[in-house]
């Protein structure tokens, strides 16, 4: 297999687990995986991405621009911020859910809809809401997983659902590993409902 | 043996422990933190491994491992190598026995540092080889030369991997058990191991000679490689060889030379790789440090070949280089077709700019705004230091006047006093950087008789690198449990009087506090003491009462907590961000915030 995915989202989305989760996973099936996370002074509140890169002849740990076959977004305009890192012809998982930035003012007006609107207007995209899918939860701690669901329900992410279980199991402390699994398939419920 | 999913920094832990490190010591820092936290991580019978106080002291404690014979491993990021500069310098001289390799490892962006400088010119400066890896792989390979180059040699060796090497994963297959090497022991010989100028006059002869050996050593490591025979030549290093690479794999004919040995020079390699080359560009990021050494070979071989990066203005002269921009200044060079396959995004909306900001009910933003209110129409100097607390500066806090490196606070504060005594000159440092370079600052303090407040903004952690314990948390990085080593005695036993600790979240008290040590001559010190909010777990939230909300969004305007925003001209609270620390029910004049349950 052969594929680009590239998460982003908040600094303390929980954007890490979900490209450990989906790199493992591909790398338990057999793939060459390499992947790249934000770490640092950007984790606090700021801009974080992901890019974990499926295949053989991937050199770089970066993502090329235009060069991702997914993008999944935790959040509107992180969603805008990376675009320019989507093919022509590739997928974008979104959350309509904003995260308001800090700043005094200026944010008041941010509610991601213009956002969303212009993700549908340019390309193939599946929208979710991180407040409804992780209700049953009671904590939007759980969206990470969650969308991965929906990422696997629509095909898009090319991995076996068994192994993305098999995986959620072994990384994820024994506590949460029965909501994380839980949430994994409430979301790719939404995931297949887009097939 | 198996395969493992590592970070490039677990990748350099396990290319020590198989080469049966003995030792590791190393100051936290990113991008270079989880070396360290890898190897306690993974079974090391037989290696001792410890955070230090700092670079310095991780450097000497591991000088005398290499002096038994022992293999040891020093890590850090770039700015922690200033620190262990003195050390080191000197060590570069007097060499080793046992196999000692450095790990510095460079930010370019700077994404997470204060400078952009470039290891591989301390190599070049303190005369010692350096390798350069340009993935996580490679990394893994890399420890395991480096410990061969330095027992070959008796020198420390330097690995300078890079935020993108450290931070990316591969897949590494290394062994499951490590056994650490065997090692003779330390025999005395003060001809050898006790610096003086006659043997440092001496060595410095040896170490011109052998680093010529290097370079020829160098000229056929595994690690520097050409693939192509193009008459345009592009030269990368380190992870700018992953991105040239990723450009010019549908270029096979291009000549594409890889130089993973940066210093001493592989010369004979790079004469035979640029033998037909008319033009060369060198991509390479930090410093031009390739394109010089190359128009120094290039004029002392007299060669007829154009040399083209930063200097020509062809490469950014800081940041990072990245595939976009491989893309961009390759094809220029090669005169080939730069049109990627991009979309047309315009008419995009704006993302809002998000700076990093204090978390959430983090202590930190309690004690500074506790000293705000305290010294609210006083003259003050506010010297910051290095850790989550620089975040003060942002608005509305706006409580950090200066950031300069490990320490300064507390010597820059003492500087401001003497060159303007009228104001209140406050130092703001963390628990773990007052162990690593504060304490002398205040010693220096109280000797020189100034009049200034440390402010101590203890959270029982090291929280922007990664939350590792320090010498005041009472245990160490294997999780023993030790003697906590107390701030406040520290203080006290070097002359601070009043030495005062409170609660920040304890608002009033924290502002009687300062207003009390504003009025005493002498140095002071306030120990802010309340933990972390990303290693303790919130019990409590706040709510506003949106009724009683008054719109005033007092709340907002004077502590910038990320939980805080308006909808619809009253403040919420964002439930999941929230810790309940209550900062901002104290400034609320209508008392609209209150506790719930988390």
């Amino acid at each position: 297999m052969k594929k680009d995915v590239m998460i982003c989202g908040v600094g303390g989305q929980g954007t890490v687990l979900a490209s450990k989760i989906i790199a493992a996973s591909a790398t338990d099936e057999g793939n060459a995986v390499h992947s790249a996370e934000t770490i640092g002074m950007a984790q606090r509140g700021g801009p974080v991405t992901s890019h974990v890169r499926i295949g053989e002849d991937a050199f770089s740990p970066l993502i090329p621009i235009a060069g991702a076959d997914l993008l999944i977004a935790f959040e509107p305009s992180e969603a805008i911020r990376n675009l320019r890192y989507l093919k022509k012809d590739g997928f974008v998982i979104v959350n309509r859910v904003p995260v308001k930035p800090t700043s005094l003012g200026g944010s008041e007006g941010y509610d991601g809809k213009a956002e969303i609107a212009y993700l549908r207007s340019k390309c193939q995209c599946l929208v979710v809401d991180s407040d409804e899918l992780c209700a049953p939860f009671g904590s939007s701690k759980f969206f990470n997983v969650a969308v991965l669901g929906a990422a696997l329900g629509s095909g898009e992410l090319g991995l076996k659902e068994e192994t993305v279980r098999r995986t959620i199991t072994k990384i994820v402390p024994k506590r949460f590993q029965e909501k994380n699994l839980a949430a994994l398939t409430a979301g790719m419920k939404i995931g297949e409902g887009l097939l | 043996m198996s395969k493992k999913y590592v970070m490039g920094n677990g990748a350099i832990a396990l290319g020590a422990l198989s080469a049966g490190v003995n030792l590791v010591a190393g100051y936290p820092g990113t991008p270079s933190s989880e070396i360290i936290e890898t190897v306690a991580k993974y079974p090391h019978e037989g290696t001792y491994v410890e955070w230090s106080v700092n670079e310095k002291a991780a450097m000497e404690v591991a000088a005398a491992a290499a002096y038994c014979g022992a293999r040891a491993m020093v890590t850090m990021k770039q700015v922690g190598l200033n620190v262990a500069s003195d050390p080191l310098m000197s060590l570069a001289y007097v060499g080793v026995k046992g196999g000692m390799v450095v790990v510095s490892a460079d930010d370019p962006g700077p994404i997470s540092s204060q400078t952009e400088q470039d290891t591989r010119r301390f190599a070049e400066f303190a005369r010692i080889p350096v390798f350069d890896p340009s993935s996580p792989e490679e990394a893994f390979e890399m420890v395991g030369e480096a410990f061969a180059c330095s027992e070959k040699y008796k020198t420390p060796v330097i690995l300078r991997p890079t935020t993108r090497v450290d931070h990316a994963y591969a897949s590494i297959d290394a062994p499951d058990t490590f056994t650490a090497k065997e090692y003779e022991g330390f025999v005395k010989d003060s001809k050898k191991w006790v610096i003086f100028p006659r043997l440092s006059f001496q060595n410095h002869a040896m170490i011109e000679k052998r680093n010529v050996a290097i370079g020829e050593d160098f000229s056929s490591c595994r690690f520097n490689s050409v693939s192509g025979s193009s008459e345009k030549a592009v030269i990368a290093t380190g992870v700018s060889y992953a991105y040239a690479a990723e450009y010019l794999k549908d270029y096979p004919e291009i000549r594409l030379i890889k130089i993973g040995t940066p210093y001493p020079l592989p010369e004979s390699f790079l004469l035979k790789a640029m033998d037909g080359v008319s033009e060369v560009l060198c991509f390479e990021e930090l410093s031009p440090y390739i394109e010089e050494c190359l128009l120094k070979l290039i004029g002392k071989h007299h060669l007829d070949i154009n040399v083209r990066g930063k200097l020509t203005g062809d490469v950014a002269p800081s940041g990072e280089n990245d595939t976009d921009s491989a893309r961009r200044i390759i094809s220029r060079f090669l005169e080939l077709d730069a049109s990627g396959n991009s979309s047309d995004l315009s008419g995009a909306p704006q993302p809002p700019m998000r700076p990093p900001v204090l978390c959430a009910g983090c202590p930190h933003r309690a004690s500074f705004y506790a000293v705000k209110r305290a010294m609210k129409g006083k003259k003050a100097y506010f010297c910051g230091d290095i850790g989550c607390y620089t975040l003060g500066n942002a608005m509305p806090l706006d409580m950090v006047d200066t950031c300069l490196c490990m320490g300064a606070g507390v010597t820059m504060a003492q500087g401001f006093n003497h060159m303007d005594p009228d104001a209140v000159a406050f130092s703001f440092i963390g628990d773990s950087t007052f162990f690593a370079s504060g304490v002398t600052g205040v010693v220096n303090a109280v000797y020189n008789a100034a009049d200034m407040i440390v402010c101590v903004l203890d959270n029982s952690t090291t929280a922007m690198t990664g939350h590792q314990p320090h010498p005041g948390t009472g245990r160490n990085l294997m999780a023993t449990p030790v003697e906590k080593v107390s701030i406040e005695k520290v203080l006290l036993a070097v002359g601070v009087k009043p030495v005062i600790t409170v609660d920040p979240l304890d608002l009033d008290a924290a502002i009687s506090a300062v207003k009390e040590c504003a009025g005493i001559k002498g140095v002071k010190a306030i120990i802010f003491q309340s933990p972390c909010v990303a290693i303790t777990k919130p019990t409590d939230r706040m709510n506003v009462g949106s009724d009683q909300c008054i719109g005033c969004l007092r709340c907002i305007k004077e502590i910038g907590c990320p939980a805080l925003s308006v909808s619809g001209g009253k403040a919420v609270i964002d439930e999941n961000l929230c810790t309940g620390c209550g900062l901002c029910a104290k400034l609320c004049p209508v008392k609209a915030i209150g506790g719930v349950q988390k």
